[in-house]
């Protein structure tokens, strides 16, 4: 068990490593901070003196070390817009996306797991017809396009929300809305298939055989082996929750974490990308380490498996 | 003997497309069938149709009588009497027939709180009495693990200890040795046998080995397409078969002493049950073949006291046997 962890925390660190890496590059790669934020019109000298402050005019490899080396010291560096740290104007902004992205994934659970589970158990029938097509629906429509419909819909025709801004939390209920159908739309799918999958297997045939009744087959037998797919999205969800609004923070003008990153990235404010993507990465592998210890738990299988490993 | 379980015209179809067509089978108390057949015969949906275990879009028709009680389209309620309290079942692949994901512990003290009246202690007692008595050593500590802890063999043994559970009338064992390595079999097989003559209980034995089933069985009833085509005590059966399948079927077994012979096959292959031959199913394979076997389903009919036979050349096909020149 021990050392099940053991590997999976060595891979998620460089995992880590291997985004910061790769964002470094490409970010210095893809535009001139200089001329981003200075704007086309400023003077040569100021560019240049603008470039020596922040060290751009090292080498890549200099400025790479120079980065890791502040890191390791804890410092993930300055806005180049206003100086202020980067990692201060990024907390500021994560309740905000918070707001949104905690009840959307409290909503994808609540209507997606249910509504799979209910539409596996009731195969062929209309309501499975049903929630596969809106689970298809919400699939495949992308969120801004989702995000445009209800404000046409909610704040233009019938005028009951407002269409963007965060002043009450009337504000907030298109937005989370937005996020809720479509995590929802996915969680239902997986849900439908990890369930009809389990029923298919010969031990839920054994334990009808031994009598047991159909709603305990399907609650004892069924439900705890289809809870490991399912685990699977789910993680994957909860490490969406700092920056998996950028979209629909951008539509409905949601000062989070996710419209940070688009203006950020628009200036080559390079600190501040670097330090949000940092942040998602570290979500991104403590989710997946929490569903790998989850396996353990859910899957005698899997914990045998480490014990010997 | 009483009857313990008579079954009459059951039929089977999925999506339309008949499986089983038209399946008499009675067994008495205490009786032990063997049921033979190629795979797609019908034998194992013979008994999941009668127990109510086929998926929702199979069409299940007929009569199925526990000790004169009618239970095909009997309530859920009722059918979670029967099945493990009754007519318990085990099945061929025992890797994926315990839940992967509960321990043996779990899974054995449900079918004991399901069938018996025991509480608290008595259950796990009882759990372990059952795992000492299928040959599962150190039952005490085994019960805490999971399936994929033990062996195949091993975890037949343990869902064997499960369908014992509820003390039932009834062991239906589907192919439960087809999965293991032939040592393991034997000792299966073994268990089996012996814990039918402890407990009296009756067995049918889903095979499609036929010397497995000459061991273990009183009688034999042999399927083709979805139908018996014949029924005897096993011995009379190996000695003497009637049906040009079931001649064709043991005809394929090598033979344990004289010379050594080639092996012979029963040409072509099974129909597909979307498009079955009109009369005989077996007609197009059957060397004695007539035409009247083509015009209409042979029926199984009484050929001797406790034998029938569904085929109208059966009196040609035995005297094919015996090497008199047939009519």
């Amino acid at each position: 068990m021990g050392r099940y962890f053991a590997i999976r925390i060595g891979r998620a660190a460089l995992t880590i490593v291997l985004v910061v890496t790769f964002a470094f590059v490409v970010l210095r790669l893809s535009g001139d901070p200089a001329l981003m934020i200075l704007g086309p019109e400023a003077p040569p000298e100021v560019l240049a003196a603008f470039r020596k402050a922040w060290g751009l005019d090292d080498p890549i490899w200099f400025q790479y070390l120079d980065y890791f080396g502040a890191i390791a010291k804890g410092e993930l560096g300055r806005s180049m817009r206003d100086g202020r740290p980067a990692i201060e104007l990024v907390l500021e902004r994560i309740p905000a996306t918070l707001a949104l992205t905690l009840p959307a994934f409290f909503f994808k659970v609540a209507l997606g797991v249910p509504a799979g589970i209910y539409a596996a158990l009731h195969r062929g029938s209309a309501i499975d017809r049903a929630v596969m097509m809106t689970a298809v629906a919400g699939f495949t429509v992308p969120s801004f396009v989702l995000a445009l419909l209800l404000v046409l819909v909610f704040a233009v025709q019938l005028g009951w929300l407002p269409s963007g801004g965060q002043d009450s939390w009337r504000h907030a209920i298109l937005p989370i809305a937005t996020l809720s159908l479509g995590g929802a739309a996915v969680l239902a799918r997986f849900t439908r298939s990890a369930m009809l999958e389990v029923l298919g297997q010969p031990y839920i045939r054994t334990a009808s055989a031994k009598g047991v009744p159909w709603r305990r087959v399907v609650t004892s037998h069924a439900l705890p082996n289809a809870a490991i797919p399912t685990v699977t999205i789910l993680g994957f969800m909860v490490g969406t929750l700092i920056a998996g609004a950028v979209v629909v923070e951008s539509v409905f003008a949601w000062p989070g974490v996710g419209r940070l990153l688009v203006v950020a990235v628009a200036n080559r404010d390079l600190a501040v990308v670097q330090c949000i993507l940092l942040l998602v990465a570290m979500t991104m592998v403590t989710s997946n380490l929490i569903v790998d210890f989850l396996y353990g738990f859910l899957d005698p299988r899997l914990r045998s498996k480490g014990a010997h490993a | 003997m009483p009857q313990l379980v008579s079954i009459a015209g059951l039929s089977v179809a999925f999506s339309g497309v008949p499986v089983l067509r038209g399946v008499d089978l009675t067994l008495e108390k205490g009786e032990a069938l063997g049921l033979v057949g190629e795979s797609g015969s019908g034998k194992s949906v013979t008994w999941l149709g009668a127990l109510g275990l086929l998926p929702r879009h199979a069409q299940v028709s007929g009569s199925v009588r526990l000790e004169g009680r009618e239970i095909l389209g009997a309530s859920a309620a009722e059918l979670d009497r029967v099945r493990g309290g009754r007519i318990a079942m085990i099945f061929q692949d025992p890797a994926s027939a315990l839940n992967p994901v509960l321990t043996i512990r779990k899974q054995l003290c449900e079918a004991l709180a399901l069938h018996r009246d025991l509480q608290g202690n008595a259950v796990k007692a009882e759990a372990r009495r059952l795992l000492d008595l299928v040959g599962i050593p150190d039952a005490a500590r085994r019960l805490e693990a999971y399936p994929h802890e033990f062996s195949g063999g091993q975890v037949q043994r343990i869902m064997i200890a499960m369908a014992l559970a509820g003390n039932p009338d009834l062991l239906i064992a589907d192919e439960p040795t087809t999965a293991l390595d032939a040592t393991i079999q034997a000792q299966i097989l073994e268990l089996l046998s012996t814990v039918r003559r402890e407990l009296g209980m009756a067995m049918v034995l889903i095979s499609h080995d036929l010397g497995v089933v000459a061991e273990n069985c009183d009688r034999v009833a042999v399927m083709y397409a979805g139908r018996i085509v014949e029924q005897a005590p096993s011995n009379q059966l190996f000695a003497d078969p009637v049906h040009p399948y079931a001649q064709g079927l043991i005809g394929a077994l090598p033979p344990l002493d004289g010379p050594r012979r080639r092996l012979v096959a029963i040409p072509g292959t099974v129909p597909d049950p979307a498009h079955m031959p009109s009369g005989c199913a077996f007609a197009p394979r059957c060397t004695l073949a007539a035409e009247p076997c083509g015009l209409a389903a042979p029926s199984l009919a009484p050929i001797a006291a406790d034998r029938s036979v569904a085929c109208i050349r059966a009196e040609a096909s035995r005297r094919a046997l015996l090497g008199v020149a047939a009519e």
